[in-house]
């Protein structure tokens, strides 16, 4: 595996599906235990560096970290030395000084996890840059894919919704075809980017038409506001168009699974009925994400510095 | 003071030796000696008028700490300029004839370059209404090309006005063709690749729809246009429309634009990042192509010096912009002279004659002929270097050729028959 | 050079030539399946005489340390079926993410950990392994029944013993004792694994 994990695509097959079944292994390894422990990353330092709010990420990567004992340092932009005005640059180098052997990061600008690699030495994991990717939340997806349906090869997936601000969409599109599974994108075509003809998925503007041939259907988070921007003309129109409701998940086949990678608009993208039934994993993601991470932690960090 | 240059090839011609005497050249032919000259050995050396940039961006005032007219007029000579022209996005902004006047005495103080100040369109860049433009075409600085660089002038009525007003200067305005309402948070160029690395697009089209609108302006008026570093094949396309239908209107391109495309925003290094991006192959070869045809008649640095923290941070935080000058040459030799695109004289056309001429700088982008101004550089055609940023005379270091490779190299430079660079070194 | 003489050995008369370099058979696939009677027998025996309640193969885990420790536990159990007609529970613990080695060898897939659904507390646990070297699987292993649950007893069960201790532990129960060299490397192939049964020793003298 590369010494970092920035986007889906420095996964091959082969990483990617040892990342899988490590994450299966933990999983079992420390199922039913009192002591959710394991000694593997002992005096390893990771650094949670979060310039954008994410409760949610943050507190995964934390568990992951400290349940393969590693130390772990929580760092926000609020109330930072980055809130006074202290550039990418000099953080990287503070954190270099203090010896971090491993950085997740997740900012808002694209590529910052790419440049902060080149400042420091340790492994860097993005955990979300701008819209561009974020590839723990692929790998967690592929694993809740994988537990749920068996297999991911051939598996047709469904993804709805803002495409083009996405970086949870671009990271399942690179990761779900390095493990062979059949990607569908279904938006409005304001909300696809002008390069998705040379991705490796098919694209409609029709969800009624894809859905009854989906095995599973990840619902992307919809931003109200973009109404404002002209992508599409209201909340309302959008959620009838391009909303999961019950309905639509009636005419899903019945082995089909709803996933979404949260924070949810419910009403929005997806109806509630929906996110609280059993087709839905959402919150069996929550759990994967962590055995997912540990599994990262671990393959990164856990050999020679 | 008598300079006597021997054994140079003018144009890539037949050597010859060039005797210049107060700043003219005075005779050119074979074996010449003359007592009391300093003697400048040009063997194996190509001599070409001295080049003139019609678009660079010293900085000063406003931004001293990244370049000034010092530093940048060290630069130009180093690439072999003798004039450039100063663009106006400074602070204050060049939008009035004070301004004006301080660049331009900055210049002269300096003296290594002809510093030709660049008019603001409007004032300070805001788009709304027009600056004193005749002030400063009346000013010691005989400012003759008006820009809002950095800025496009989108209002297509105070375009026209501009169009037509200059006409009575012997001006032009120098648009920075990108619609902004298009151009929303943009970062790179919008296609395949930005949609993979998430970076929000610069479609072609923003710069597009602006010509298209510009030239049928200046038709409709009758005035002179002139484009600002072009940089999709769309853009080239309707320029050689318009000139077809007997436009005034001329163009330029950056040497960035002729070599580096989108894939260089891989790995997100904003020594990348620049206003027009970079954009694809296909639209590199239709620049060379309109290079070569004469659709673009000259190429421009669009020099653009920037800090450090400016650059070594995040690419939406980056300030776009390279530097030129000093690499512009080669660079130039590298994608249309070794590729049998241009000649050495087309080059002279490129980056000489034809932004004097725009530029209506009389005594620069001369002939190398008798009577004329010693305004000259000589080139070194078969040597080659990478890139060292320490070496770089700008005050500052985002240089996209750094470690790379490139042909010929500036080996002296002649500013009315002085030389500002001897052997690769400034004189000043 | 002369091998260690740390240990007696099991059987007499059936030292590896270090000299020869090449690969020589210690056990064949029937010593294998005798030896694995024998462990399964003695095994019966420890069970019996540990409890008071003479239940003692209810008592009883055997956990094997992968690659080749799970097959040998499943198949010591299927021994002690045979024997006994009582069913022994059977587990395996992987000791990767326990390595005191991953620093410097780098880490590698991870095996599978399945523990029966009664757990070990309170029961004597039989650590097995196909090999008994430096002794730090062993130790790894230890470590991770730790978090785990606490078994009344941990005992372990060793096809080969090549000598070579670097910590304090020993075996319960060893199907042979083999004084080796350092340098060489003793090759235990498993039916489950390798299609075949088999111990080999290869290798001479010290580099």
């Amino acid at each position: 595996m590369k010494r970092h994990l920035l986007e889906a695509s420095d996964l091959d097959r082969a990483d990617a599906t040892l990342v899988l079944d490590t994450a299966a292994q933990i999983e079992s390894a420390l199922a039913g235990r009192e002591v959710k422990k394991l000694p593997t990353l002992r005096g390893r330092t990771v650094v949670n560096l979060f310039f954008e709010d994410s409760t949610r990420t943050r507190i995964s990567f934390e568990l992951a970290a400290k349940r393969l004992s590693a130390d772990v340092i929580n760092f926000s932009a609020k109330g930072s030395s980055v809130s006074k005005g202290e550039s990418l640059k000099d953080t990287a180098l503070t954190l270099e000084a203090m010896g971090a052997d491993g950085i997740v990061v997740r900012h808002g600008a694209s590529g910052a996890p790419h440049r902060l690699a080149t400042w420091v030495q340790g492994s860097v994991v993005n955990a979300g840059d701008g819209t561009h990717e974020h590839p723990t939340q692929a790998l967690l997806d592929a694993y809740t894919i994988r537990r749920r349906l068996g297999r991911l090869e051939g598996v047709t997936v469904v993804l709805t919704g803002d495409v083009l601000h996405s970086r949870v969409a671009r990271s399942n599109v690179w990761l779900l075809h390095t493990l062979g599974a059949e990607v569908t994108l279904v938006a409005p075509p304001t909300l696809l980017p002008v390069g998705v003809g040379s991705w490796p998925v098919s694209v409609s503007y029709d969800l009624d038409a894809v859905l009854p041939h989906a095995d599973v259907v990840m619902m992307l988070r919809v931003q109200a506001e973009r109404m404002n921007a002209s992508f599409f003309p209201s909340a309302r129109e959008y959620s009838r168009r391009y909303g999961l409701d019950p309905d639509r998940m009636a005419r899903m086949a019945d082995h089909a699974i709803v996933m979404h990678p949260g924070p949810m608009n419910r009403g929005m993208e997806i109806a509630a009925e929906v996110a609280d039934s059993p087709r839905s994993t959402i919150v069996e993601q929550v759990g994967n994400g962590v055995s997912v991470r540990m599994a990262v932690l671990y393959l990164l960090l856990g050999g020679p510095a | 003071m008598t300079v006597l240059l021997k054994n140079v090839r003018p144009y890539g011609e037949d050597a010859v030796d060039v005797l210049i005497k107060d700043g003219v050249i005075a005779s050119i032919g074979e074996s010449l000696s003359v007592s009391g000259a300093q003697v400048v050995d040009g063997t194996g050396l190509i001599a070409l008028p001295g080049l003139v940039d019609l678009h660079t961006h010293l900085r000063e005032p406003g931004r001293e700490d990244t370049e000034t007219v010092l530093t940048g007029s060290r630069a130009a000579a180093l690439g072999g300029y003798t004039a450039v022209h100063a663009m106006a996005n400074t602070d204050p902004v060049a939008d009035t004839a004070g301004v004006v006047e301080q660049v331009w005495r900055l210049g002269r103080d300096a003296g290594l370059v002809d510093v030709v100040p660049v008019g603001a369109v409007t004032v300070g860049l805001g788009g709304t209404q027009l600056a004193e433009l005749g002030a400063m075409a009346d000013s010691a600085a005989t400012v003759r090309v008006f820009s809002d660089d950095g800025h496009c002038v989108s209002d297509p009525a105070l375009m026209r006005r501009a169009l037509e007003y200059v006409k009575a200067l012997d001006g032009v305005v120098a648009q920075h063709a990108e619609e902004p309402r298009l151009t929303v948070g943009a970062q790179m160029h919008e296609g395949d690749r930005s949609a993979r690395l998430g970076l929000t697009g610069w479609p072609a089209v923003a710069e597009e729809a602006i010509i298209a609108r510009d030239v049928l302006l200046a038709e409709h008026v009758g005035a002179r246009l002139h484009v600002c570093h072009v940089s999709s094949a769309g853009s080239v396309e309707l320029i050689r429309w318009a000139k077809s239908r007997g436009v005034q209107v001329t163009a330029e391109v950056t040497p960035h634009h002729l070599l580096l495309t989108d894939a260089c925003a891989e790995g997100y290094d904003a020594t990348f990042k620049v206003n027009p991006p970079l954009r694809t192959a296909e639209d590199v070869a239709a620049l060379r192509a309109g290079l070569a045809d004469g659709t673009i008649d000259a190429v421009a640095t669009d020099h653009a010096p920037h800090a450090g923290e400016d650059k070594e941070c995040e690419w939406s935080a980056a300030r776009p912009g390279m530097l030129g000058l000093e690499q512009a040459l080669s660079v130039v030799v590298d994608t249309m002279v070794d590729t049998g695109l241009l000649t050495w004289r087309e080059v002279a056309m490129r980056m000489s004659v034809r932004p004097a001429q725009i530029g209506r700088l009389s005594h620069q982008g001369r002939p190398i002929a008798v009577g004329e101004p010693a305004n000259l550089v000589l080139l070194d055609p078969t040597a080659r270097a990478t890139v060292d940023p320490a070496a770089l005379a700008s005050k500052s270091r985002n240089s996209p050729y750094v470690g790379r490779e490139l042909p010929a190299r500036v080996v002296h430079t002649l500013l009315r028959g002085e030389l500002s660079v001897l052997d690769g070194k400034v004189q000043k | 050079m002369a091998p260690p003489s740390t240990l007696p050995t099991g059987v007499p008369g059936d030292l590896p030539d270090p000299a020869s370099g090449g690969v020589q058979q210690l056990l064949s696939a029937d010593d294998v399946t005798r030896v694995v009677d024998r462990i399964a027998h003695q095994l019966i025996e420890r069970a019996a005489s540990s409890t008071s309640s003479g239940d003692g193969l209810a008592d009883l885990v055997l956990i094997g340390i992968p690659t080749r420790g799970a097959p040998l536990a499943r198949r010591l159990a299927a021994r002690i079926q045979a024997f006994t007609g009582a069913w022994v529970d059977v587990g395996t613990v992987d000791i990767t993410l326990y390595r005191d080695d991953l620093r410097t060898r780098g880490v590698r897939a991870l095996e599978d950990t399945r523990l029966p659904d009664a757990g070990i507390d309170g029961r004597l646990v039989v650590l097995v392994d196909d090999v008994l070297f430096s002794g730090r699987s062993v130790r790894a292993a230890l470590d991770g029944l730790r978090d785990v649950g606490r078994p009344r007893a941990v005992q372990l069960a060793v096809l080969v013993d090549r000598g070579h201790r670097e910590l304090p532990i020993k075996a319960d129960f060893v199907g042979k004792n083999v004084p080796t060299a350092r340098s060489q490397q003793v090759k235990v192939r498993l039916v489950e694994v390798d299609g075949v049964d088999g111990v080999t020793i290869t290798g001479g003298a010290d580099q």
